[in-house]
């Protein structure tokens, strides 16, 4: 693809084709897809045992219900992606997940448009993400920190105004609970809606220099400033968009779930975390992907259908989940020490090359 | 004030009166600077003079406190890189800042990608545009690997692609050439030529004051972070230079003593690490320097790295004081009397968030520790001690390691391990990056060490100082010990001939 072209402009007469440029694909490129790939294999591998044990398993509704399952983790999962490729971590998405979903269901409990109250939930979701976005990218406090605050912060307020109500199935329209449930054939309208969700995102950061900056400054924050990024703006826009999309991942958990209290999405921001580590995303920033992060999702959800219907306790899934996690940073870690001693090589050949 | 530049023209960029502090600090003392289009430009000047606040000024990185920027002539404010980026101002900076995690093709056109329809990035064609950059920089890089991982030369490269991968009007250069050999080093300068001669300015700095002379028209002198003088380089000299940089004669850069030389202090026998190095022999007596020459990535500081046990190694051993050393343990090595000054020393020599007296005492904190307890007292004492001897300059011993210059820095890494009281002291590029006073303080130190009965191996690029400094010249070609050549047989032609094996023809 790197056919080479005009401007053979250099006064020396020693062309020196680049190395290896031929390959279509770029190493790191080849490095991201082979680590997806193999969730993709494991999820397969999981699922198709499971209906070889169980072949109830695979049904339209268990397809169904394996996607349900995934669509709300998807969607928080993406956003908290793109933040950790930047570079830094959103710990309050949990919170916002819960209270946007509460405050979805009281505007649609007093008669409100159910359209309106999902944009609700994601204005009030970008609303606290701008918030993280502000205190990290303009009041330079680690992400960490300030994202913990935030959770406490947000879970309480929450809790003063919520109190002990909570929204259940009666309180909803039965449109906007269809809507949790039904789809078009196995595939949920949910599902359909975090797809749309990946794919945008995904393409936004492969295609667009914003994108591309996000994973320049996760990866050398000091570099991307005099490289002339703009950081806090960029920072600032990936915690906006993390927060919209727990936000939207509130109204769909209220439209699966039909039901929400101030107890909702506690702790589900360490799932979540989970999903984009084993998802490829590394935790420094600056790599990975959301459609890695997406099949993480998938595939820690997966575990805990794949767990009741082959007859093992549900006690076992965390334990499950846990396992997979340390496997999942220590392939990153066994594949970055040899895709080093990969470049190693060919840096020597390279440079040998030159020298004879 | 300024003589008129070539032609009397407009100066493409300038500065006029420029001064900024940081702090207490008055780095840049109402400083003029006029940079005109097809002129190449020196900016000398010791570390600490102020070059890098002044690159920083003209890069948009550090708004002026007094004076302006002039582009073409008429008063502008940089908000920030970008927009003097947009202005057509390129810069390639002293310590490479890539992204690691992204692809050398990214980084060179982080923020700039060509776009097609909807904005979005053009992969294929920044991918085409760097196979170009390349070949025209003659670099033999695979654009599509990540920047992870690569050598300091090979970074620089990418930096310097960077740089010309936009038609730049004025080209910023600190220090390009340091981590370069010499055939890199002549490409960049053809490249440079060729861009001057097309109209760009270009505005270089280098301690290598040939490289000075060789490449560029006029020189401003900085001292202190104020002007010294602007004028022509032709008829003047180096030392003309030097006394302007440095405010007085300097007596000599290499003030090799003569000394005694005692029994064998190191010995490395047969030293192999698959891939990296084969078969590498030799002896370092106490009172010796030994240098270690040869092109940048034949396996020096891997050599120095196994000796000090950071690395393994596969065969071979390694005996200090005629006691063999356990492979693979810096902290055995260290007991044994070894001390390893890195190439590095951002990265490996010092812990840049933490104070120089910390910095100083870390290698030796068994001296200031009583029942497992550091006393700060004889911490600080040390620190004052070494530093003195050292001639650091420093405001406060607390203060950051990272606010002193280079040349400062380098000095507080010898000072951690000299205070180790080492017999055998590895230096790896003891004066990259540093400027001709200080890189004369430290040749006499190292002189006086090996007086004192130390054994020194030194590992460096810069011949002169290999010439100028060793005993006995150890030069490696691709992993292996090529040549021993004695102090009286020593010269540039013979060392860089061993170094690129031109005479011993090694057909390939």
């Amino acid at each position: 693809m790197t056919a080479p072209t005009t401007a053979a402009a250099g006064q020396q007469p020693q062309p020196q084709p680049p190395l290896a440029a031929g390959s279509a694909r770029g190493l790191l490129d080849r490095v991201l897809r082979m680590r997806e790939l193999a969730i993709l294999v494991v999820l397969a591998v999981m699922l198709v045992a499971t209906q070889i044990d169980n072949t109830s398993f695979l049904s339209e509704q268990g397809i169904k219900d394996l996607l349900l399952n995934a669509t709300i983790l998807v969607l928080v999962a993406v956003g908290e992606a793109v933040v950790v490729i930047t570079g830094n971590v959103d710990l309050s998405v949990g919170s916002v997940l819960g209270v946007t979903a509460f405050a979805a269901g009281d505007l649609l409990k007093h008669g409100g448009n159910p359209v309106l109250s999902v944009a609700l939930a994601v204005v009030l979701g970008a609303a606290l993400g701008a918030f993280n976005g502000v205190l990290v990218g303009v009041g330079q406090v680690p992400s960490l920190v300030v994202t913990l605050g935030t959770l406490y912060i947000i879970r309480a307020l929450d809790s003063i105004w919520v109190g002990s109500r909570e929204i259940t199935a009666s309180l909803l329209p039965s449109g906007y609970k269809t809507f949790g449930h039904d789809g078009v054939s196995a595939v949920p309208y949910l599902a359909l809606v975090a797809a749309v969700v990946l794919i945008a995102v995904g393409y936004f950061l492969r295609d667009y220099r914003s994108g591309r900056e996000c994973y320049a400054l996760g990866s050398h924050a000091q570099a991307a400033a005099l490289a002339g990024v703009p950081v806090r703006r960029r920072v600032l826009a990936a915690f906006v968009l993390c927060g919209a999309l727990a936000g939207l991942a509130g109204a769909l958990y209220l439209a699966r779930f039909s039901y929400a209290d101030a107890g909702t999405g506690n702790g589900y921001e360490l799932t979540v975390v989970s999903a984009v580590v084993v998802g490829g995303v590394g935790f420094t920033g600056g790599s990975g992907s959301v459609h890695g992060a997406a099949l993480g999702a998938l595939l820690l959800t997966s575990i805990n259908s794949v767990l009741p219907a082959i007859g093992v306790s549900s006690v076992w899934v965390e334990a499950i989940d846990g396992i997979l996690l340390l496997l999942a940073i220590s392939v990153d870690r066994v594949m970055a020490l040899r895709i080093a001693g990969l470049l190693r090589s060919r840096a020597r050949q390279a440079r040998t090359g030159t020298n004879g | 004030m300024n003589e008129p530049g070539p032609d009397l023209a407009v100066p493409v960029l300038a500065l006029e009166g420029v001064s900024k502090s940081f702090g207490a600090v008055r780095a840049l003392r109402s400083v003029s600077l006029s940079l005109y289009a097809g002129e190449a430009h020196a900016l000398a000047g010791e570390n600490g003079a102020g070059k890098s606040t002044l690159i920083k000024v003209l890069a948009g990185v550090h708004r002026p406190d007094e004076g302006a920027v002039l582009l073409d002539g008429s008063v502008v404010e940089f908000g920030g890189p970008a927009a003097a980026r947009d202005a057509g101002v390129a810069v390639i900076y002293q310590e490479p800042t890539l992204f690691p995690d992204l692809s050398v093709a990214e980084n060179i056109f982080m923020g700039r990608q060509p776009r097609r329809s909807f904005g979005r990035v053009d992969h294929r064609a920044v991918r085409e545009a760097v196979a170009a950059l390349f070949r025209r920089l003659g670099v033999a890089m695979d654009p599509e690997r990540p920047a992870r991982g690569l050598s300091i030369a090979d970074q620089q490269l990418v930096e310097i692609a960077k740089a010309l991968s936009f038609d730049a009007r004025v080209l910023i250069m600190d220090e390009p050439t340091a981590a370069l050999t010499g055939s890199e080093v002549a490409r960049l300068f053809a490249v440079v030529r060729a861009l001057r001669e097309q109209g760009a300015a270009v505005l270089f700095i280098s301690h290598r004051l040939s490289e000075v002379f060789e490449l560029c028209q006029r020189v401003t002198t900085l001292r202190d972070g104020a002007l010294v003088a602007a004028e022509p380089l032709a008829g003047l000299t180096e030392a003309d230079l030097v006394r302007r940089m440095v405010g007085r004669t300097l007596d000599s850069l290499y003030p090799k003593q003569e000394t005694e030389v005692g029994a064998v202090a190191l010995d490395v026998s047969r030293l192999t690490r698959e891939g990296v190095f084969t078969d590498v022999s030799f002896q370092v007596r106490s009172g010796e320097i030994v240098g270690l020459a040869g092109l940048v990535g034949a396996g020096r500081s891997e050599v120095a790295r196994a000796v000090f046990g950071i690395d393994r190694f596969d065969a071979g051993q390694v005996a200090v004081g005629g006691r063999r050393l356990r492979p693979g343990s810096p902290s055995l090595a260290m007991a044994a009397g070894l001390a390893l000054v890195p190439e590095d020393r951002r990265a490996q020599g010092l812990i840049m968030q933490m104070s120089v007296e910390r910095n100083i005492g870390l290698a030796d904190l068994k001296a200031a520790t009583t029942a497992g307890f550091v006393s700060r007292r004889t911490e600080r004492d040390r620190a004052v001690d070494w530093a003195a001897k050292l001639q650091v300059k420093y405001a406060r011993l607390s203060d950051l390691v990272g606010t002193l210059s280079g040349g400062n820095q380098q000095k507080v890494v010898l000072a951690k391990w000299l205070a180790t009281g080492p017999r055998v002291l590895i230096v790896d590029e003891p004066t990259r990056g540093i400027d001709v006073g200080t890189k004369a303080e430290v040749h006499r130190l190292l002189s006086q060490l090996a007086a004192d009965g130390v054994a020194v191996l030194m590992i460096s690029s810069d011949l002169p100082e290999i010439l100028g400094m060793a005993d006995r010249v150890l030069v490696m070609r691709e992993g292996r010990i090529a040549a021993e050549i004695s102090r009286a047989d020593a010269t540039e032609q013979t060392v860089v001939a061993a170094a690129t094996g031109a005479t011993a023809g090694s057909a390939r």
